[in-house]
């Protein structure tokens, strides 16, 4: 009745227990949800499955029969996939050709035959795709359904999806369930990791909540609340931040955009003569449907995106084109959305906290190690970070890192904030953190530009909301006349307001 | 009918064992000794005699062992300048020819600064060498800085340039007067480095390759300069983000890995063989690649792999000499070390599991 159990599983990393004997069960045909904050095992508890790490104890049955999987491949032998947020495509290839690499056995690839098969294996699992287009041309989502497809071409009946969601746009999320619940239905068996508790409410149908390594339980999606959910995972039963509204009666506009444009990877325009200026202690909120040139915008400001037309102000300072150490001075505090764009990974974090102010931390092109090693302690208490000093980056949970570019960026108290997705794949406590971060650093008087594409989060800490759609700002609004339903009209373009 | 699988799978781990590294030269002495005993074999010749000569017997006496010290001088140098490179991201292939571009600076000093002082005759030489090295790296360096050319494509290829260069000076406007011989005039008494100990070929390179590491170590780990080369190399992105000039850190880090390299070709030519010669270097700038790599791009780490290509470039020469088999037998022995070397790192990261 289970296709997979996992019966007392531990994974320690040196003194870190990540998994401590875990029970989980899967049973065929259902979509099974791994919920827990950041850093509380999930992710491990599936490189275990999938063969990528070694449990240093415990039983691993598919369908009934003991198993030992060493690695990816044994995994797939035993018809496990594995989709993760970073794909394994070779981007100039086709999708068929990405589909069938390293499965298909005969040494001389017949392409129109490949794509026969690949265009087979999409209809018959309901995965809508093209097997001749070119990986490189696709959308996130696109790229993920190629995976999945990969997965299922290798005959897998058990998919792992770790936060699928997390990069993709509301359609795209549509899709991809869609997709899901008719993989369900041919008997495929799914576990499914998110920290956004209304997706897993809405398709999974049991779920398993893990805590500090350890499982808090199992229980039937129908039969919980998400405030009952949430409370197994963080252990208590409060959420949310709340902003007091200040007087900001003589605002004095610290960041201004002027008439910015800019062209997106293909050389097409993608910012069309955006303007708005964010004033001293104040959250302008950019909200709109992904995709709608929210992050190029970031990056136009943040310095890594040439603009093709128009002007950056930082307290009427010109910084247009800068580059990100001149930002960095001008008070300008960038958090870069992709963490493994923002961070080397490979460094320690100490080495990430000072690379930004590399300078300040330099005597005679000495590095001060005391100095460096002091402000790193400091950094990680403050922030709660949970890690040593010279730890490797990548080792860190997702929300640990973003935790790191924070206090980064935080620690400068600048005077401009550009915080492009903060909240991305942290789970709710981490999420709360990042929030009343933000709402403090409104009080002490940045300015801080927020864009999310999380309706709640934008109406939770904006004082004005600014809509995007199509690379234009199509409407702005201050938060008391702010309604979900007047924000949802202009982000899906039918009303435009100025 | 499923085909008969192999019983046993190699399976990436990601932490290698700590208690593996010590034996990780001795499973290539032993896997090399196996690959290459049938060889010795046929040339009629005891194969543990073979390596008691290749290995030992190098550290048995004063002088073989500070031949050893020799061969590894020019090593050191060329994994230094290779490793500046690499930890930045910067695929140097071509430290042979920078080694060249130094050794052609230093056999013309070392004629122009014939009454010159030794004392400020040699810095100048190791200065114009350096310059020498770095000029010639810069090429490729600008063309990888500024239009994103591969600079393993154009590293090689200059080294293929350099080396008819070289071909054309010692054939053409250096040919040896009084010899006739393809080889540059010899350099004034008062430009050749001095001897560490005298009556050996243990020169003042030794040192400079000794200060080489000790500089390597201090600027990867001490200065802001180091921490800048190793997040270029280790995430472009990330490091531009961060506010690091990518483009200035890796055009810097490419010329003096240049330079350095070309330091190399200036002990070669002042200390051992006091003229430009065509096969000056044995490899060196080739032998830097796999120096910098076994080393783990660090400066203890490159410093002992140089003492262990010292070590078997003399054993194979001692090989022959004393047992009277084709001194190729010592470079077959050399070169599939080699090989054995790079695939024991490599397989350092992988266990062999039984399959499920
Ligand atoms: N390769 C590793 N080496 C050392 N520690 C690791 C390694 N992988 C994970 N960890 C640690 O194990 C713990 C669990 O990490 P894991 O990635 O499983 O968390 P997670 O539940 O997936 O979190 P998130 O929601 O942030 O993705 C974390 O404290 C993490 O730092
Ligand atoms: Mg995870």
């Amino acid at each position: 009745m289970f296709i997979v159990e996992m019966q007392s599983i531990t994974k320690r990393f040196g003194d870190l227990l990540a998994n401590d004997h875990v029970n989980f069960e899967l049973r065929k045909g259902e979509i099974h949800a791994l919920l827990g904050e950041n850093g509380a095992g999930k992710t491990t508890l599936m490189r275990v499955l999938y063969g990528l790490y070694h449990p240093d104890s415990g039983v691993i049955k598919v369908k009934d029969r003991p198993v030992v999987i060493h690695s990816p491949k044994d995994a797939i032998q035993l018809g496990i996939g594995m989709v993760t947020q970073h794909f394994a495509l070779v981007p100039p290839l086709t999708v068929a050709e990405n589909v069938v690499l390293g499965y298909q056995n005969s040494f001389v690839l017949n392409q129109a035959q490949i794509e026969e098969s690949v265009a087979e294996a999409a209809r018959r699992f309901g995965v809508e795709i093209n097997p001749k287009a070119i990986v490189r041309h696709l959308s996130v989502g696109q790229r993920q359904r190629v995976e999945i497809l990969k997965a299922l071409y290798r005959n897998a009946e058990i998919l792992i999806l770790d936060e699928p969601t997390a990069v993709l746009i509301p359609q795209e999320v549509e899709a991809l369930f869609e997709t899901l619940n008719h993989l369900k239905q041919e008997g495929l068996s799914v576990v499914f990791i998110s920290h956004k508790l209304h997706e897993v409410t809405q398709i999974t149908d049991r779920i398993t909540v893990l805590r500090d390594g350890r499982v808090v339980g199992t229980v039937n999606t129908t039969e919980v609340t998400q405030k009952e959910v949430a409370a197994m995972m963080v252990g208590r039963e409060t959420f949310g931040v709340s902003r007091i509204d200040t007087d900001t009666s003589d605002p004095k506009p610290v960041l201004e955009i002027i008439d910015l444009c800019a062209n997106d990877d293909k050389n097409l325009p993608v910012l069309k003569n955006i303007s708005f200026a964010v004033s001293e202690g104040e959250i302008l909120g950019i909200a709109g449907v992904g995709g709608n040139g929210q992050k190029e915008l970031a990056e136009t400001i943040c310095g890594v995106r040439r603009p093709t037309a128009g002007k950056v102000l930082v307290e009427g300072q010109d910084v247009t084109g800068k580059s990100p150490s001149d930002l960095t001075r001008a008070g300008l505090g960038r958090i870069p959305e992709d963490r493994h764009e923002g961070m080397v990974i490979h460094l320690t974090v100490t080495e990430n906290l000072v690379l930004e102010h590399l300078d300040e931390f330099t005597r005679n092109g000495m590095l001060d190690h005391k100095a460096i090693r002091q402000y790193a302690d400091d950094l990680i208490q403050k922030f709660q970070i949970k890690a040593k000093p010279n730890d490797i980056t990548r080792t860190l949970s997702g929300g640990n890192m973003q935790k790191v570019l924070l206090a980064r960026v935080l620690a400068r108290n600048p005077k401009v904030i550009i915080a492009p997705q903060p909240t991305r794949g942290l789970d709710i406590g981490a999420t709360d953190y990042v929030r009343q971060q933000l709402l403090e650093q409104r009080q002490r008087g940045a300015a801080i530009l927020l864009i999310s594409e999380d309706l709640d989060e934008i109406l939770a800490l904006s004082d004005r909301i600014a809509v995007m759609y199509e690379g234009e700002i199509v409407g702005t609004l201050p938060a008391s006349e702010a309604t979900p339903e007047r924000l949802g009209l202009l982000m899906s373009g039918a009303v435009k307001e100025h | 009918m499923e085909a008969k699988r192999f019983p046993y799978q190699l399976v990436k781990s990601n932490t290698p064992p700590l208690w593996m590294r010590p034996l990780i030269p001795v499973l290539i002495l032993l896997t090399t000794f196996l690959i290459t005993a049938g060889l010795i074999l046929t040339a009629q010749a005891n194969p543990f005699r073979a390596y008691y000569f290749f290995l030992i017997s190098p550290l048995s006496s004063q002088v073989s062992f500070l031949e050893v010290l020799v061969k590894s001088t020019p090593l050191m140098l060329t994994g230094v300048a290779v490793t500046f490179a690499f930890a930045t991201g910067y695929y140097n292939i071509g430290a042979e020819g920078q080694l060249y571009a130094g050794a052609i600076a230093a056999a013309w000093l070392g004629i122009v600064l014939g009454g010159v002082p030794a004392a400020i005759a040699i810095p100048l030489m190791i200065i114009g060498g350096f310059l020498a090295g770095m000029a010639w790296a810069l090429i490729p360096a600008l063309l990888k800085v500024r239009l994103a050319v591969d600079e393993v494509v154009t590293t090689l290829l200059m080294n293929s340039i350099m080396a008819y260069i070289v071909s054309a000076i010692l054939n053409g406007p250096w040919r040896d007067p009084t010899s006739g011989w393809p080889q540059s005039p010899e350099i004034a008494e008062n430009t050749m480095f001095f001897k560490l100990i005298p009556r050996s070929r243990l020169h003042f390179g030794f040192i400079v390759g000794i200060v080489a590491i000790a500089v390597l170590w201090f600027i990867l780990t001490q200065t802001s300069f180091g921490l800048k080369m190793r997040a270029v190399g280790l995430g472009k992105p990330a490091a531009q983000f961060a506010g690091i000039n990518v483009g200035r850190t890796t055009l810097l880090a490419a010329l003096i890995s240049g330079g350095i390299a070309g330091i190399a070709g200036v002990s070669e030519v002042a200390g051992i063989q006091y003229h430009l010669i065509g096969d000056l270097s044995a490899n060196y700038g080739y032998t830097g690649v796999i120096i910098a790599t076994l080393g783990g791009l660090n400066a203890i780490g490159v410093f002992v792999a140089s003492l262990f290509f010292g070590l078997i470039d003399t054993g194979a020469q001692t090989v022959s000499r004393a047992m009277g088999v084709p001194v190729y037998l010592g470079q077959v022995t050399q070169a599939v070390m080699l090989l054995v070397a790079l695939g024991m790192y490599l397989l350092q990261r992988y266990r062999i599991v039984r399959r499920a």
